[in-house]
C-alpha cells in the first residue's frame, strides 16, 4: 500500500489536466471562443461540446422513399422500353401494353414471334439490371410466359430495392442542395437503412419552411393542353394549383432536369412574382422546337402533377430561357427557385418522424440538466463527507475529476450531449461513489477483522477489484446495447453512462488509492478514520 | 469528526428464514403488477402509440385549456388530450395517428399551427408516424431481451450457473415490478423508459453481482458453514454498502426528479423506484433463490480438517 509507483502519480495528474484542458474551451460562448483563440497557441484543444437537438434547439426529420412511386416510375419506364423494343423490331401486339402491380404485361400478335422477341427481352432484362461485383448483372425483371402469345414482364424484388437504394443516394444529394440553401449552420443528412434518410437541423425557428422543401419532389414539366379529339388515352386530367383541372397531353415536351438555373424576379409588366429560368443547351433546343411548332397552344407547366399555369405560346422561344408566373407570393416564388435549382428528388418522400424541440425548451432543458446535476453532485458529495470523513474529500476529488473525465471524453468522441445524456451523468454521480464505498466498507470489515491499517487498506482495494469490475460490467453491457438498439437522445444517455463506468475505474479505484497512499504516507495515522 | 453511518454494523438478520415471508411477498406483488398492466396496460407515448404531441406556451397569460381542446372537433383531428404542466401557460397536446398515411400527421400539425399559431409559442413538436412506433417497440423490446441474454452469458462465464440463474429470475422481477410501476401511476411509457428499465436492469445486475460475489467469496473461505448460513453471512457483510450505495444513487435520482425539469421526469421517477426495488431483489429474491436452485456448500465433507476455524470474520 505504501508504493505507488511515481510514472503512476504523474500520469494521472496529466491526464486529470488535460482533462480539464479539454473541457475549458466549452465554458465560453462560440464568439468568445473564436476571439480566444487568435491568442493562443494552435496546439490547445479548442473544440466545444456537441449538444443535441433537444438541447440546442432544432428539428430531426426522418423521411422515407415511397416504394410506391418507385416502382410506378420502374414500371412505366419498363413499358417505354419494351414499347422502344416492339417498334423497333416490327413486333406487333394484339390490344396495348397493360399494366401490373408489379410490371407490365401484353399479348403478342402472332404468338409464333416469341422465339424472334425473348433474346431482345433477356438483353433488355440485362442492360437495366443492377449492377453485379465483377461487372455482372442481375436481370432487373422476370419474364413469364403465358400461354397463347400472353407474356408478363415482373420487376425482381433486387431491381426495385436497388432502385429504392439509388434513390436515397440521389436525394441526399438533392435535398442537401435545398437544406443548405435555407442557410442554417451545420445540418446534417444521412442514410438510414435501405429507404430512410435522416436529417437534422439545428437552430430552426420555423420548420414548417424545412418541412416544404423537403417534402416537395418538385418534379417540373413542361406539357401540351391536349386540343379537342386527341386520342383520349394520351391526355390525363391535372388538378390546377388556383382550382380545376385541365385536360393535359402525356407526353412530356422538357423536363426540369434540363435547367440550370432558376431565380425569383419579378414580371416585367405586371410587377408579379416570377421564377426565371434558364434550360441547358439540350433543353434550350427542344424548349425552342417545341414551341415553334406550337405557336398559339397553350403549353403548361406541371410541377409534382399540379398545373402550375398554362400560358399560351406567343412565339418560339429560343433564347434558352424563360419565366413562370403563376400568381406567387416573393415567399412561393423564392422556395420554388430553390427546389429548382437543387433539382427533382427521383422519388417521393414522406416525412414518418419528426421531432422539433424550439430554442426557448432547449435553454429550459439545459437549465434544469445543470442544476440537477449540481444539487445532485452536492447531496453525493455531502453525504460521502459526513461519511466517510477524510476518506470522502478523497472519493469527492475523484468524483469531481471522475465527471471531468465524462465531459473530456464527450468532447474528445466529438459525441452529442443529449437531456437524457445529462441525466446518466447525474446517474453515474450517484454510481460513481460506489466503488468507493465497496472499497472503503471492505477496508473497514478487514480492520474490524483485526488487520493492521496497512494491511486492512490493501485487502480492501484488492478484494474490491474484482467485484468492482464484475459488477460494472453488467452495467456496462446494458449502455452498450442502450446504444447500438437507441437513437437520438437515448443514444446520447447510452455514451454518458457508458463513459462514466469506464472512467469510474481510473477515478474511484487508482485516483482514490493514490490520495489514500499519499495521505497514509505524510501523516502515518494509528487508526483508520472510517 | 464523528462519522454519520446509516447502515447497522455487524448485522446477523437472518434473510434466509426471511425467505418465507418475501418469496410470497414477491409473489403477490409480480402478480398483481402483471395483472393490473393487463387490465390497466401502460399510458404509451406517441413513440410507441404514433401520433402527435405539441408543446407548447400562451404567450400572454394562461393557456385556454377549453379552446385547445375544442380544436380536435373544430380542425378534425378527433380527441386531443390537454395536459397543463409547469406554469398556468404551460400545455401539452397529444392526439392520435391520423387517418390518410404519413402524410396526413404533418398536415394536422400544420392546421394547428395556423389557427393558434399567433397566440402560442410552440416549443416542441414530435410527429412518429404508425410505421416507425411500431419499428420503436420492437427494437426497444428486443433491447431488452438482448441484455438479459447478454448478462446472463456474462454470469454464467463468471459464476456458477446458480448464480446466473438467481440474478435473471431477480432482474425479470425488477422488470413486472417497473412495468406494474409504469401501469399504476400511469406515467408516459416511451423510449426514454426504454432507457429507464434497461438502466434498471443494469443496476439491478450490479446489486446482485456484489452479494453473489461475497457469497463465491465466503464459499472459498468457510467451506464447513451450511449454505444458508453462509448466505445470510455475506448478505450481512455487503448489508453496510448496498444500503450506502443505494442511498447515493436516490440523492442524485432525487435531484433530477425535482430540478431535471419535466421531459425526463417520468424516467427520473422509474429510476428511483428501479433502485428501490433493485436493493430489495438483490437482498431476498436472488440469494434465497440460490438455496432453491441446490447450491451447496457441498465441499464440507471433501476437505474436512483443512478449515481449522469457522468462526466467521465479520
Amino acid at each position: 500500500m505504501l508504493r505507488f509507483a511515481t510514472w503512476k502519480i504523474v500520469s494521472i495528474i496529466g491526464m486529470t489536466l488535460f482533462a480539464f484542458l479539454v473541457i475549458v474551451p466549452s465554458l465560453f460562448t462560440q464568439a468568445q471562443r473564436e476571439a480566444l483563440s487568435a491568442h493562443l497557441p494552435s496546439w490547445l484543444p479548442m473544440h466545444s461540446i456537441v449538444l443535441g437537438l433537444d438541447l440546442q434547439g432544432g428539428s430531426h426529420v426522418l423521411l422515407e422513399v415511397d416504394q410506391a412511386s418507385v416502382l410506378r416510375t420502374q414500371i412505366d419506364t419498363l413499358r417505354d422500353d419494351v414499347r422502344r423494343v416492339l417498334r423497333e423490331d416490327k413486333i406487333g401486339i394484339a390490344g396495348g401494353i397493360g399494366v401490373l402491380p408489379r410490371g407490365v404485361q401484353f399479348r403478342l400478335a402472332n404468338p409464333a414471334e416469341r422465339a424472334r422477341l425473348m433474346p431482345r427481352l433477356e438483353q433488355l432484362a440485362g442492360t437495366t439490371g443492377i449492377n453485379l461485383l465483377g461487372g455482372n448483372r442481375a436481370a432487373a425483371f422476370d419474364i413469364v410466359n403465358k400461354d397463347d402469345g400472353l407474356i408478363q414482364l415482373i420487376v425482381t424484388e433486387a431491381a426495385i430495392n436497388d432502385r429504392i437504394h439509388r434513390a436515397v443516394d440521389q436525394s441526399i444529394e438533392v435535398l442537401r442542395r435545398r437544406v443548405d440553401a435555407l442557410g442554417t449552420t451545420e445540418p446534417t443528412l444521412q442514410r438510414q437503412g435501405n429507404n430512410r434518410i435522416v436529417v437534422e437541423v439545428p437552430g430552426l425557428q420555423d420548420t414548417s419552411k424545412l418541412k416544404e422543401i423537403l417534402g416537395t419532389t418538385a418534379k417540373l414539366e413542361f406539357r401540351l393542353v391536349a386540343q379537342p379529339g386527341a386520342d383520349p388515352s394520351e391526355v390525363e386530367q391535372l388538378e390546377q394549383v388556383d382550382g380545376g383541372t385541365l385536360p393535359i397531353e402525356k407526353r412530356v415536351m422538357v423536363q426540369g432536369e434540363d435547367l440550370v438555373d432558376a431565380q425569383p424576379g419579378f414580371d416585367s409588366r405586371t410587377q408579379e412574382p416570377v421564377v426565371n429560368f434558364r434550360f441547358n443547351v439540350r433543353g434550350g433546343q427542344k424548349f425552342g422546337e417545341v414551341t415553334a411548332a406550337n405557336v398559339g397552344r397553350p403549353f403548361a407547366i406541371v410541377l409534382d402533377g399540379k398545373v402550375i399555369s398554362a400560358p399560351r405560346i406567343l412565339s418560339p422561344i429560343t433564347g434558352g430561357s424563360g419565366q413562370i408566373s403563376g400568381r406567387f407570393t416573393v415567399e412561393q416564388a423564392n422556395n420554388l427557385s430553390i427546389l429548382l435549382r437543387a433539382g427533382a428528388l427521383p422519388a417521393k418522400l414522406t416525412i414518418v418522424e419528426e421531432r422539433t424541440v424550439g430554442p426557448g425548451l432547449g435553454q429550459d432543458s439545459i437549465n434544469a440538466g445543470k442544476r440537477a446535476a449540481y444539487v445532485g453532485a452536492f447531496l453525493v458529495a455531502a453525504y460521502m463527507l459526513v461519511t466517510y470523513g477524510i476518506f470522502g474529500v478523497f472519493a469527492n476529488l475523484a468524483l469531481l475529476v471522475h465527471i471531468a473525465f465524462i465531459f473530456a471524453g464527450l468532447i474528445l468522441l466529438g459525441a452529442t450531449l443529449t437531456l437524457p445524456g445529462i441525466a446518466g451523468i447525474v446517474l453515474t454521480i450517484g454510481m460513481a461513489v460506489d466503488s468507493n464505498v465497496l472499497i472503503y466498507e471492505r477496508i473497514r470489515e478487514e480492520a474490524h477483522a483485526g488487520r493492521s491499517i496497512v494491511s486492512a487498506l490493501d485487502a480492501g482495494f484488492n478484494r474490491a477489484f474484482a467485484t468492482i469490475v464484475d459488477s460494472n460490467v453488467t452495467m456496462f453491457v446494458a449502455a452498450a446495447i442502450l446504444y447500438f438498439l437507441g437513437s437520438g437522445p437515448v443514444r446520447g444517455f447510452a455514451v454518458s453512462l457508458a463513459l462514466g463506468i469506464l472512467t469510474t475505474i481510473i477515478t474511484a479505484v487508482t485516483m482514490t488509492r493514490m490520495m489514500i497512499t499519499l495521505w497514509y504516507r505524510s501523516k502515518r495515522p494509528t487508526r483508520l478514520p472510517i | 469528526m464523528k462519522l454519520l453511518r446509516l447502515a447497522p454494523e455487524n448485522t446477523h438478520y437472518p434473510f434466509m428464514r426471511l425467505r418465507r415471508l418475501s418469496y410470497p411477498f414477491s409473489a403477490l406483488l409480480s402478480i398483481l403488477a402483471v395483472t393490473i398492466f393487463l387490465t390497466w396496460g401502460m399510458n404509451f407515448g406517441i413513440d410507441f402509440s404514433g401520433g402527435t404531441l405539441m408543446e407548447m406556451r400562451a404567450k400572454d397569460g394562461p393557456a385556454d385549456l377549453v379552446e385547445l381542446r375544442a380544436l380536435g372537433e373544430h380542425l378534425d383531428i378527433g380527441d386531443i388530450e390537454v395536459q397543463g404542466f409547469g406554469t398556468p401557460s404551460d400545455v401539452t397536446l397529444r392526439f392520435g395517428v391520423q387517418p390518410g398515411g404519413d402524410s396526413a400527421q404533418e398536415a394536422a400539425v400544420n392546421r394547428i399551427r395556423q389557427t393558434i399559431g399567433d397566440r402560442y409559442d410552440i416549443r416542441r413538436i414530435e410527429v412518429v408516424g404508425p410505421r416507425v412506433s411500431g419499428e420503436l417497440v420492437q427494437s426497444g423490446t428486443l433491447g431488452v431481451v438482448l441484455s438479459i441474454i447478454a448478462v446472463l452469458g456474462y454470469l454464467w462465464f463468471r459464476f456458477e450457473w446458480q448464480f446466473a440463474v438467481g440474478a435473471i429470475i431477480a432482474t425479470m422481477h425488477d422488470l413486472l415490478l417497473t412495468v406494474g410501476f409504469f401501469s399504476v401511476t400511469q406515467l408516459e411509457f416511451n423510449t426514454t423508459s426504454i432507457a429507464a428499465i434497461l438502466t434498471i436492469v443494469g443496476y439491478s445486475l450490479n446489486e446482485t453481482v456484489v452479494v453473489l460475489d461475497r457469497i463465491r467469496e465466503m464459499m472459498k473461505k468457510y467451506r464447513k458453514i451450511p449454505t444458508d448460513q453462509l448466505i445470510d453471512l455475506s448478505v450481512n457483510a455487503v448489508l453496510p454498502r448496498t444500503i450506502m450505495t443505494a442511498t447515493t444513487v436516490f440523492l442524485a435520482l432525487l435531484s433530477l426528479v425535482v430540478f431535471g425539469g419535466h421531459v425526463i421526469r417520468s424516467f427520473s421517477l422509474a429510476m428511483i423506484w428501479g433502485i428501490v426495488v433493485a436493493t430489495y431483489s438483490s437482498v431476498f429474491i436472488c440469494s434465497p433463490m440460490l438455496i432453491y436452485l441446490g447450491l451447496r456448500n457441498e465441499t464440507s465433507e471433501t476437505v474436512k480438517g483443512e478449515q481449522t476455524s469457522t468462526k466467521p470474520a465479520v
